[in-house]
């Protein structure tokens, strides 16, 4: 797909650990279309956070390290792109919501100047004027009496009016992408469900491209187009959001569908994947995947499986996954 | 997945009226009765025993840290007594004629060490010169000393020190080991050393001398609290938002590292008083024929046991002075922490 609006090649991150070179990303391919939401799915520390930061550019250096690979947005690479015309297309054009909203508002800075500064820093506006539109935005991302609470502090509001006010830093300036990183998380459930449902229809209304990263399967059935999954670093398997659901091609997607409690199996033992993921700084060799795994054989301890296409939008870093996607059909 | 058109009903507050993307406010003729049930709404949501903030008046301009911090400290009593305290001090630095109209300088030793008298309230000293007029115009100097002493140390302190902790690596490593060299100088030493060979005896190179040991012990408090800070995830965030280096320091990063900056140089201001009346008293800070705190309290001390009112008034003026920049301090500070508020 060479117009997608991210693409992700081969990307490889290091963080120098006291322990050794942990290496957090391994080679991740991904791309988002303009308009598409892509879940990323996976464990802690399968590095679903780090890619996230890569893109970005905010990754914490040193100790992190980008040593490989290329972030292409519109075509561009942003790994090589100079750093004050990054920074400018940062907020600007892709925009980034984090997991918690508390820590991530300023706690000495009233949301409506948090808001203000995003026009103040890209458009230069006057305060006046971005005082207006940060209100305006409010109301968009539906806080109640935005216009009484745009001079409040971030700890005056609630968990799920903080997130709604992040999603509104976000999407101040219409990006052409959003990376969400585990919005949800910090929430509870009944409100998870509501900052979802507005982020869905925000990025339905501005037609903006979303990366999702979460490891809440139940959220990405309801968002996502497609869903890449990953596993200590790479993506392992990815597939549009149905086909993935109905048969997984690779038996970690397998064992994270099956660890999920469902009604029409209730009673029955949950289903959980043996053993621990890998540390990165010792990556097992071949596949990453394979001291876990159900169907490994001698070649899954030497060979590190490429991710072999499976259908047309679709792959599988499995040497079995013809075998894995029979499986789950039956 | 159907969605459907409008959210359901939702808990946090009453849902917009306006459809989704609606620019106005709310709703249209949202009174103020629906404006107060929301509000309401969304106090049911706060913690128990957290009571909601009363409804403010309308704020029209808009709100910073600083004018919000102005709001709370001009109620409270603590900052407005140690303000009065400090314009007194300033207004007796800068005009001493207004308050004490004699000569500090003209002295009659018939008097020495005589106690209080008719238009001589605080007595006299040992070379028969009035208290009262020497410690008005004592403050000038002592005021001058501890003010910009802390000034150009909290400065010179927090911006290296800050720089330091924000951009780290070999920068931050040079500032580190330069803040040692200058710890260990012992004052003192430092003092006789420096100040020795400055003629003059007049504030500045006192000033100058502080500073130039005073800055370390600030910049190491500065560095510490950037670079807690930076790790916030609200540096990141504005960072993925696109807010330069700048910005980051002076808007995000300053404000939620300035408070123990604050209470550090607070503390120092007193410590520098001191400090100007140590090297005063060893005889290589003020020298008469300026009028200082500190080398009236080095002359009365010895004769403490005969007359204590020459101790007392410059000493008592030194303690209130630097009580009053700590409670200065101490406001100032609580008032900036919004999480206080």
């Amino acid at each position: 797909m060479s117009d997608a609006l991210l693409e992700v090649r081969d990307l490889h991150v290091e963080f120098r650990t006291r322990d050794g070179v942990a290496k957090a990303v391994n080679g991740v391919s991904c791309s988002v279309d303009a308009g598409e939401t892509l879940a990323v799915l996976g464990e802690s520390g399968s590095g679903k956070s780090v890619t996230a930061q890569a893109v970005m550019g905010i990754l914490d250096s040193p100790p992190g390290r980008v040593t490989g690979g290329q972030v292409l947005f519109r075509g561009q690479d942003l790994l090589t792109m100079g750093a004050e015309h990054r920074r400018r297309l940062r907020g600007d054009r892709l925009a980034m919501i984090f997991q918690d909203a508390l820590s991530a508002l300023n706690p000495v800075l009233t949301v409506g100047a948090q808001l203000a500064e995003m026009y103040e820093v890209h458009q230069g506006m006057t305060r006046r004027d971005a005082r207006a539109r940060a209100i305006t935005l409010m109301d968009r991302v539906r806080i109640p009496a935005a216009k009484d609470r745009v001079g409040d502090y971030p700890h005056q509001f609630s968990g799920g009016m903080r997130q709604r006010i992040m999603i509104a830093m976000a999407l101040a300036l219409e990006p052409d992408l959003i990376i969400a990183d585990e919005p949800t998380t910090a929430l509870d459930v009944t409100v998870q469900a509501q900052v979802m449902d507005l982020l869905a229809e925000l990025r339905r209304e501005y037609d903006m491209g979303l990366v999702l990263i979460t490891h809440d399967l139940g959220v990405v059935a309801d968002v996502a187009d497609r869903i890449a999954v990953m596993y200590a670093g790479r993506v392992v398997e990815n597939a549009p959001v149905r086909d993935l659901y109905a048969a997984p091609a690779h038996p970690y997607t397998q064992g994270l569908l099956e660890s999920v409690p469902r009604l029409d199996r209730k009673g029955k033992e949950l289903h959980a994947i043996k053993g621990l993921p890998p540390s990165l700084v010792n990556i097992p060799p071949g596949c990453p995947f394979h001291p876990r795994c159900p169907r490994a054989r001698d070649v899954c301890r030497t060979d590190r499986p490429p991710l072999f296409p499976v259908a047309p939008g679709r792959s599988s870093a499995c040497h079995f996954w013809k075998e894995t996607l029979d499986a789950s059909r039956s | 997945m159907s969605e459907p058109p409008y959210p359901p009903p939702n808990p946090e507050g009453p849902a917009p009226a306006g459809p989704l993307g609606s620019l106005g406010p709310v709703s249209p003729g949202d009174g103020g009765a629906a404006r107060l049930a929301s509000r309401e709404a969304e106090s049911l949501e706060r913690p128990p025993g957290k009571p909601a903030e009363p409804a403010p008046p309308a704020p029209e301009k808009a709100r910073s840290l600083w004018s919000d911090a102005w709001h709370d400290l001009r109620r409270n009593p603590v900052f407005l007594l140690s303000a009065l305290v400090i314009a007194f001090l300033l207004l007796i630095a800068v005009w001493p004629g207004l308050v004490a109209g004699g000569n500090p300088l003209q002295c009659d030793l018939a008097k020495s060490q005589e106690g209080s008298q008719p238009g001589h309230p605080f007595g006299f000293d040992a070379q028969g010169c009035d208290v009262f007029t020497r410690t008005i115009h004592g403050a000038r100097a002592s005021i001058t000393v501890g003010v910009c002493a802390t000034a150009g140390a909290a400065l010179l302190g927090s911006v290296l020190g800050g720089l330091a902790g924000y951009y780290g690596g070999w920068w931050d490593g040079l500032l580190s080991r330069l803040a040692d060299v200058f710890f260990g100088i012992p004052i003192i030493l430092g003092g006789l050393v420096f100040l020795s060979v400055v003629t003059g005896g007049s504030v500045w190179p006192v000033v100058g001398f502080i500073v130039l040991l005073g800055w370390p012990q600030i910049s190491r408090i500065a560095r510490g609290a950037v670079v807690a800070a930076k790790q916030h995830d609200y540096v990141h965030a504005a960072r993925a938002l696109g807010a330069g280096d700048r910005r980051l320091l002076l808007r995000h990063i300053a404000p939620n590292a300035v408070a123990p900056v604050i209470v550090v140089a607070t503390i120092a201001l007193g410590t520098y008083i001191a400090l100007e009346a140590t090297l005063s008293f060893i005889g290589v800070g003020l020298k008469p024929p300026t009028v200082s705190w500190g080398i009236d309290i080095s002359n009365a001390s010895n004769q403490i046991r005969n007359a204590p009112h020459m101790l007392l008034w410059p000493a008592g003026f030194l303690s209130v002075t630097v009580l009053a920049f700590i409670m200065l301090g101490d406001a100032v500070r609580d008032a900036l922490d919004p999480k206080l508020r």
